[in-house]
């Protein structure tokens, strides 16, 4: 397909081949079987989270304590833990907190981030210096203190849970973005597009972070998995997620301290853990793949 | 460039004058005190012990008492271990904390910076798809389910060493490992990362055309660019590391800073928090000023601003 586009010179005007940039890198997204079945995959899960509660009559906390934990049968799917619970329904209700911390804190540590990054990376000087003294400051100041400060002025609320956590987790990702900027506009194509008189905020957002987007997205697929984790931790210090409510960080963590005699209370959390993320780095490598311009032509 | 050192290093002071200044309000302004305890303490003896640690002068006496003390290098003392200081505290947690932090980053290095070279070199080959799904495993593998597996099988199936404890040199072997290859698995993706970024840029093409074996076109000319983001992903990372892991260090029974670092917000210890905190952000700010130097080094192009 690539053979068959016009040579450069009779190209449409810019608008049109941007345009068709991110058609061409939807085709190719495409056509990478794996990237479209993660997607695939973790739509479907996120539906199933979603909406699979409503249509099961049982509730996470819902306990039996006669049947205790049991192994997986008919009646419950995946078995049940100690308390007798069922751990297909604390799998959904988990996966509504897993996937929505994950995707949230991510989401907004992926904006801080990267333009916070960009920023500091692109104007250099002071700026730059002022701005990332600033992360350092964030950096270091106690996690733990901060989010019980959170809880004390605001309630325990899992909404805060997630602003507590994209507040620690954009700043990585702002040092990385910002190195990558800074090797990146020092090369001709930045000059250029710098002589032909394009605004500041035309060349981060156009030129310079579309080229940095591999790093990004893959340290964007680290960052769920670290967000969910860290929820894991946050709940296990008694500061996020309260019992009888799960999410997939607590029930793994339960099912660590049980798997030498009831192995499904780990099997299954973690599998659904590992799949989603899986799932997520296809999606995610398959977007790198797509979206790399110079990658697409050789 | 040591111009460069030296006036960041001068930048050192006001940040770690203000994040000593942030954590200190912090703190007090978490409700609860180091003596708030489940038996209640009748408030008259609670007044005299307040009242010899300093507890009942106003706040901000408070504030330039402690900044006076620490500028002579005293952190005071802990208001949950009677009779230690913070210093003497930090000073026995601390290297066992380093250890650990040091070897568990030595297998990440190594183990991650390999794994991700071949990787991208290989890409999209059987060793491409085994490196990469032996990252992500370490990625979705949590510390607190690799520990406990490792000990099942290491330690109590094998026998081969202890299951907890930090007193025999194999005892580093397990707890290094859970940590290290976390880490690794970061290292991993975040090299392939960089170097696919990097293996398509002209200086590469220009490198091949003039001969050079493929060893030395990566050792010499991709690793430097490739390299970026990891090199951005370890500063704050190898402070992290090396200040100790809560959750490590609980599953394995390691005397470390790490559990002190979490446990001192719970206990209300004052001193303790600000010292842990203090020691961390000086690590983060120099391990942050190491990997802006490295960068210039690896990356021509850039100069000492």
């Amino acid at each position: 397909m690539i053979s068959l586009s016009p040579p450069s010179e009779i190209r449409p005007p810019l608008t049109e081949v941007r345009s068709s940039l991110w058609r061409d890198a939807w085709h190719r997204l495409k056509k990478n079987r794996l990237a479209v079945i993660g997607g695939a995959l973790l739509a479907g899960l996120t539906m199933l989270c979603i909406a699979g509660p409503w249509f099961l009559r049982m509730s996470y906390q819902e306990q039996n304590l006669d049947l205790g934990a049991s192994a997986p049968s008919a009646a419950h799917w995946l078995g049940t833990d100690t308390l007798g619970r069922d751990l297909f329904v604390r799998l959904l209700y988990g996966g509504r907190i897993s996937l929505g911390v994950g995707l949230c804190a991510t989401f907004v540590a992926l904006t801080i981030g990267v333009i916070y990054g960009a920023i500091a990376g692109y104007l250099g000087g002071k700026i730059d210096a002022t701005m990332m003294r600033l992360v350092d400051i964030i950096y270091a100041l106690p996690f733990t203190i901060f989010v019980i400060l959170l809880m004390v002025f605001f309630g325990r609320n899992i909404i805060l849970l997630f602003v507590a956590i994209g507040a620690v987790e954009w700043l990585t990702m702002a040092r990385i973005v910002r190195s990558q900027i800074m090797a990146l506009k020092k090369m001709e194509f930045i000059e250029a597009a710098r002589s032909l008189g394009l605004s500041n905020t035309r060349i981060i957002f156009r030129h310079l972070l579309p080229n940095a987007l591999g790093p990004i997205i893959v340290y964007t697929t680290l960052t769920i998995p670290a967000v969910m984790l860290l929820e894991a931790f946050l709940s296990f210090l008694g500061l996020g997620v309260q019992p009888p409510m799960s999410s997939w960080g607590t029930l793994i963590k339960d099912g660590a301290e049980k798997m030498e005699e009831f192995p499904w209370l780990l099997i299954f959390p973690g599998s659904i853990f590992s799949l989603t993320l899986f799932s997520l780095n296809f999606l995610g490598d398959g977007l790198r793949d797509a979206l790399d311009v110079r990658g697409a032509q050789d | 460039m040591f111009r460069f050192i030296f006036r960041r290093l001068l930048q050192v002071i006001p940040v770690l004058f203000i994040i000593i200044t942030a954590t200190f309000f912090m703190v007090r302004f978490v409700p609860g005190g180091p003596f708030t305890a489940e038996k209640a303490i009748p408030p008259e003896i609670l007044r005299n012990i307040e009242a010899h640690y300093g507890l009942d002068q106003p706040l901000g006496r408070q504030y330039l008492s402690y900044l006076g003390k620490i500028a002579h290098g005293d952190l005071g003392p802990s208001f949950k271990y009677s009779n230690r200081s913070v210093n003497e505290i930090i000073a026995d947690k601390l290297p066992v904390s380093l250890e650990l932090g040091a070897l568990s980053l030595a297998c990440a290095l190594s183990v991650g910076l390999t794994l991700g070279v071949l990787a991208a070199v290989r890409r999209n080959s059987g060793l491409d798809y085994l490196a990469s799904s032996l990252g992500m495993l370490g990625i979705c593998v949590p510390t607190f389910v690799l520990g406990p597996l490792l000990v099942l099988f290491f330690a109590i199936h094998l026998g081969w060493v202890n299951a907890s404890g930090w007193y025999t040199a194999t005892d580093r072997v397990l707890p290094a490992l859970t940590l290290g290859l976390v880490y690794a698995a970061y290292i991993m993706r975040l090299t392939r990362a960089g170097m696919l970024e990097v293996l398509h840029q002209d200086y590469i093409r220009t490198a091949r055309a003039k001969g050079a074996s493929e060893f030395r076109i990566i050792t010499r000319h991709a690793l430097r660019g490739g390299l970026l983001p990891v090199v951005s992903f370890l500063g704050p990372a190898t402070a992290g590391i090396l200040t100790g892991s809560f959750i490590i260090e609980t599953i394995f029974q390691i005397p470390g800073l790490g559990r002190e670092f979490v446990n001192s917000a719970f206990n209300r210890d004052y001193t303790l928090v600000l010292g842990t905190v203090m020691l961390y952000a000086g690590l983060i700010v120099v391990l942050n000023l190491a990997t802006d130097v490295v960068q210039v080094w690896l990356n021509p192009k850039l100069k000492f601003a």
